[in-house]
């Protein structure tokens, strides 16, 4: 083994891809985590894997990391429950429909495949959808995980090349050359990967990320009731609007057979309890889009947090003046997906080789303001 | 659409502790709702004995309860808080939403499973569960049943069973005998207890009641027990199984009451460390018929503002947690029963996870979201503390809602 130690904090589903990515090029990597393996973010997620057409660096990211995704498919135990259910994207009028052949040029352009459907072969596809509405685009090759066993399978991949997890004591302080614990040890290394989600900004100050809440809802198992993740067109309106709180039509199949429902996306609150009146209005959501929902045992709710850019896009990269710490975080609503994409990123940033795809877009510098030097 | 109703004093369970907190609520002119998932009042011991009560202290209360002025709301599960002194609950498929100034948790216990081999099978079943199941209609005239576990409730579904027409072959309890003596002994102090025993005891017959054995391994139509040295062969129709009794904690912990060694904390007066939240019965511990009484009556006297009733009542409380001190160091479950899971055994039932694949894993959250142990219809209910025993990992927090509930019913106004 020829190249060096690095410290990876946060065992989040990216912080064991980061991991797993660097142990294959040959670092001796330490992952270092306060709480189980894939407990943060990484537990409350939904799992999709989509291609985004939001913006040019996202749909690069999404893309990358999904050939990824599909690479890694094949050694992926069940428990990760990949499966490649396609994504639905539902217009609900003509207008939409507009925006799904600008999405299909989109796809098109870029040598996607997707296809369009009209009103009637949308409720073929999915008869539980409200009749009347207009239309939608098919992404076949989107997919879908169980996120928190998908991070244990990465982080076991990693240890298996010979990495190091130390998994129960908190990271308090990222110093010079590595990490202190809460328990006072010290850990050195070559270099830092903070991956530490959405509390990546206590270790690394003046991150320019904030906390996104949103609600999950789990019902019992129905299966054959839903074949692919299907999405309201609005869910982008969604998930970049405004600072306003806001929902969108989102549900997934499992392949227990049970659906998974979201979404919510809510600034500033740092109190994982439900919220009630946004709970309502993504449920009534929903329903607007598929009533029958309404019928289904709903066995469980629970929130999650989103780490929020300013412009939406993660923050992967070299620190603008801190050598040797890398920063690997704010990936919103997208972190499962690009997963992959940001540990490549990071491996060939850290081993000093050409990046995959061009980096620049996610670099820190883009957001971070600059502290005065001591 | 969610209708709305609004209490002074609102009681959530109508067993013992519910019925006597309900009572003791109304006698002083508050406006008192009870709610509890039974078409009736009762709770476990009491279940569906409205009409034709088994004991007159059953009959005295049933008719207190008709005679109080109260709401009821029967068949009607609560889902969780959805706000400051608002519940939401559901009544047959529909949302209501129950408002209160004051609340008292009333919500009882639930059967223990450990896992052993074969307890899954469908000849196998909770000794308190198979109860409910031939009052509810299952025929049972002629069948053979084992009822096997540890504790009072053992005695209790064995002589029902037998009423009713059953084979009790043998009561297997896996306490040793020196202690039943000596907690027999100890009886004499309870002297209401010790009636309650000698009847079950007399209308026993000739059902053998062995104790320390225990089940090890259930197939269709039979079951195999040990006492250690020996293990042997008991063919039965039924298996009937417990090991002791769960607190109904959920609502509590939603609600962000402390906990108290695995039960809802209480102060004298019965107030949990939430204001205006009050808790009665085994929520706060396992104790029994007396205890879950007393403890409701001080509970709705307190919610009422009646601190004086409610300080009257304070000794008969003492001497029924002594019974109930006995009860727990006589029935405490001997580490074989703990370990009777093999690496196939199932553990949780609805998401279909065994023994080994739990095993390794640091704690409860890492387990669940590895395996998903918990995470199926019944939210750990079953499984959860059973993982508690075999693991020592315990649940910290429970997510709404606390019943699976149509998603129309989260869709609000
Ligand atoms: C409701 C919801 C739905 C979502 N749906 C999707 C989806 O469908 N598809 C998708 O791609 N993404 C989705 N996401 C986003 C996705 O879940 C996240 O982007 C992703 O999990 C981020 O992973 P992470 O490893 O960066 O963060 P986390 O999973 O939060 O991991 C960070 C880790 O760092 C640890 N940590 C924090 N501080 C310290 C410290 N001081 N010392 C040591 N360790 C520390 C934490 O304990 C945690 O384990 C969703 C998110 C939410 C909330
Ligand atoms: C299965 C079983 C059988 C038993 N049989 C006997 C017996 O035969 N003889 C004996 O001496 N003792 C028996 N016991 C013990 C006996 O129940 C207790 O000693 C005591 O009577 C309990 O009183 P309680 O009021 O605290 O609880 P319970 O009698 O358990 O009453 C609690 C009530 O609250 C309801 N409830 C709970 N949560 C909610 C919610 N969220 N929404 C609505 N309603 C809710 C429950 O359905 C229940 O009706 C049994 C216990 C169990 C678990």
């Amino acid at each position: 083994m020829s190249e060096g130690r690095v410290v990876v904090v946060g065992a989040g589903i990216v912080g064991t891809a980061i991991a797993r990515a660097l142990a294959r090029d040959g670092h001796h990597v330490i992952v270092v985590d306060g709480r189980p393996v894939g407990s943060g973010a990484t537990a409350a997620g939904m799992g999709h894997i989509p291609v985004m057409d939001d913006s040019e660096p996202q749909f690069a990211l999404s893309r990358y990391s999904q050939t990824l995704w599909d690479e890694l498919s094949e050694r992926l135990p069940a428990s990760v429950e990949f499966d490649r259910c396609g994504t639905l994207w539902v217009a609900a009028d003509d207008e939409e429909m507009v925006e799904i052949d600008r999405k299909k040029r989109f796809y098109d352009e870029r040598g996607l495949p997707s296809d369009v459907l009209d009103s009637r072969a949308l409720l073929r596809e999915e008869p539980n959808l409200r009749p009347g509405l207009a239309g939608g685009l098919v992404l076949p090759r989107d997919q879908v995980v169980y996120p928190p066993c998908a991070a244990r399978f990465l982080l076991d991949e990693a240890l298996s090349m010979g990495s190091e997890a130390r998994i129960g004591t908190p990271v308090v302080a990222i110093e010079g050359h590595g990490v202190r614990l809460a328990n006072g040890e010290q850990i050195e290394a070559d270099a830092v990967v903070n991956a530490a989600g959405w509390h990546a900004a206590t270790l690394t100050p003046g991150l320019e990320i904030r906390p996104r809440k949103g609600h999950l809802i789990i019902t019992d198992r129905y299966p054959g009731y839903l074949r692919h993740q299907v999405l309201e067109l609005g869910y982008l309106k969604s998930a970049h609007g405004s600072d306003r709180d806001s929902v969108a039509f989102n549900v997934q199949p499992r392949r227990t057979g049970q659906v998974l429902l979201g979404s919510s996306r809510q600034y500033d609150i740092s109190d994982p309890k439900v919220d009630r009146p946004i709970l309502e209005r993504m449920v009534k959501r929903a329903l607007e889009y598929m009533p029958t929902l309404s019928r289904l045992s709903a066995i469980r709710v629970w929130t999650g947090f989103r780490a929020a850019t300013p412009d939406s896009l993660p923050i992967i990269g070299p620190h603008p003046e801190h050598p040797g710490l890398f920063l690997a975080t704010g990936h919103e609503g997208l972190g499962i997906s690009t997963s992959l994409g940001t540990a490549e990123l990071i491996a060939a940033q850290v081993g000093g080789r050409t990046s995959p795809i061009p980096p620049e877009p996610y670099w820190p510098a883009r957001l971070m303001t600059v502290t005065p030097h001591v | 659409m969610p209708s709305s109703r609004a209490f002074d004093i609102l009681v959530i369970g109508a067993g013992p502790a519910g019925m006597a907190a309900a009572v003791a609520a109304a006698s002083s002119g508050s406006r008192v709702g009870v709610v509890d998932d039974n078409p009736g009042p009762g709770g476990q011991i009491w279940r569906n004995e409205g009409h034709k009560p088994s004991t007159r202290e059953a009959a005295a209360w049933f008719e207190q309860i008709r005679s109080s002025s109260l709401d009821y709301l029967y068949a009607t599960q609560v889902l969780g808080p959805i706000g400051s002194g608002v519940l939401l609950a559901e009544i047959s498929g529909c949302a209501v939403e129950l408002s209160y100034d004051r609340l008292i948790l009333a919500t009882g216990a639930r059967e223990l499973f450990l896992p052993f081999p074969g307890w899954t099978l469908p000849n196998v079943f909770g000794a308190g569960g198979f109860q409910a199941l031939v009052k509810s209609g299952l025929p049972i005239e002629g069948k053979s049943v084992v009822v096997a576990g540890s504790g009072p409730l053992l005695l209790a579904v064995a002589a029902y069973l037998k009423r009713h027409g059953a084979d009790v072959r043998l009561v297997a309890e896996q306490a040793p005998i020196g202690k039943l003596a000596r907690f027999g002994l100890g009886l004499w102090r309870e002297p209401g207890k010790l009636k309650q025993a000698i009847r079950l005891k007399l209308s026993m017959g000739a059902t053998r009641y062995k104790a320390g054995c225990w089940p090890v391994a259930a197939e269709v139509g039979a079951v195999t027990l040990s006492n250690g040295p020996k293990t042997w062969r008991e063919p039965c129709d039924y298996l009937a199984c417990g090991f002791g009794l769960v607190p109904n904690t959920e609502l509590a912990l939603a609600l962000e009451c402390s906990m108290a060694q695995g039960f809802v904390g209480v102060d004298t007066l019965q107030r949990t460390t939430i204001p205006d939240v009050f808790a009665a019965g085994e929520i706060t511990g396992i104790g029994g018929l007396d205890l879950s009484l007393v403890e409701g009556q001080i509970a709705g006297h307190s919610a009422a503002g009646d601190e004086v009733s409610a300080r009257k009542l304070f000794g008969r409380r003492e001497r029924a947690r002594l019974f109930a001190r006995g009860l727990d160091r006589t029935f405490a479950l001997r580490d074989e029963v703990q370990t009777l899971a093999r690496p196939d055994t199932i553990v949780c039932r609805c998401e279909d996870v065994c023994y080994s694949s739990l095993a390794g894993h640091g704690s409860w959250l890492e387990a669940k979201l590895q395996t998903r142990c918990g995470m199926g219809a019944c939210q750990g209910r079953v499984c959860g503390a059973a993982v508690g025993i075999l693991y020592g990992w315990t649940r910290t927090s429970v997510r709404p809602p606390i019943f699976p509930t149509p998603l129309g019913n989260l869709a609000g106004t």
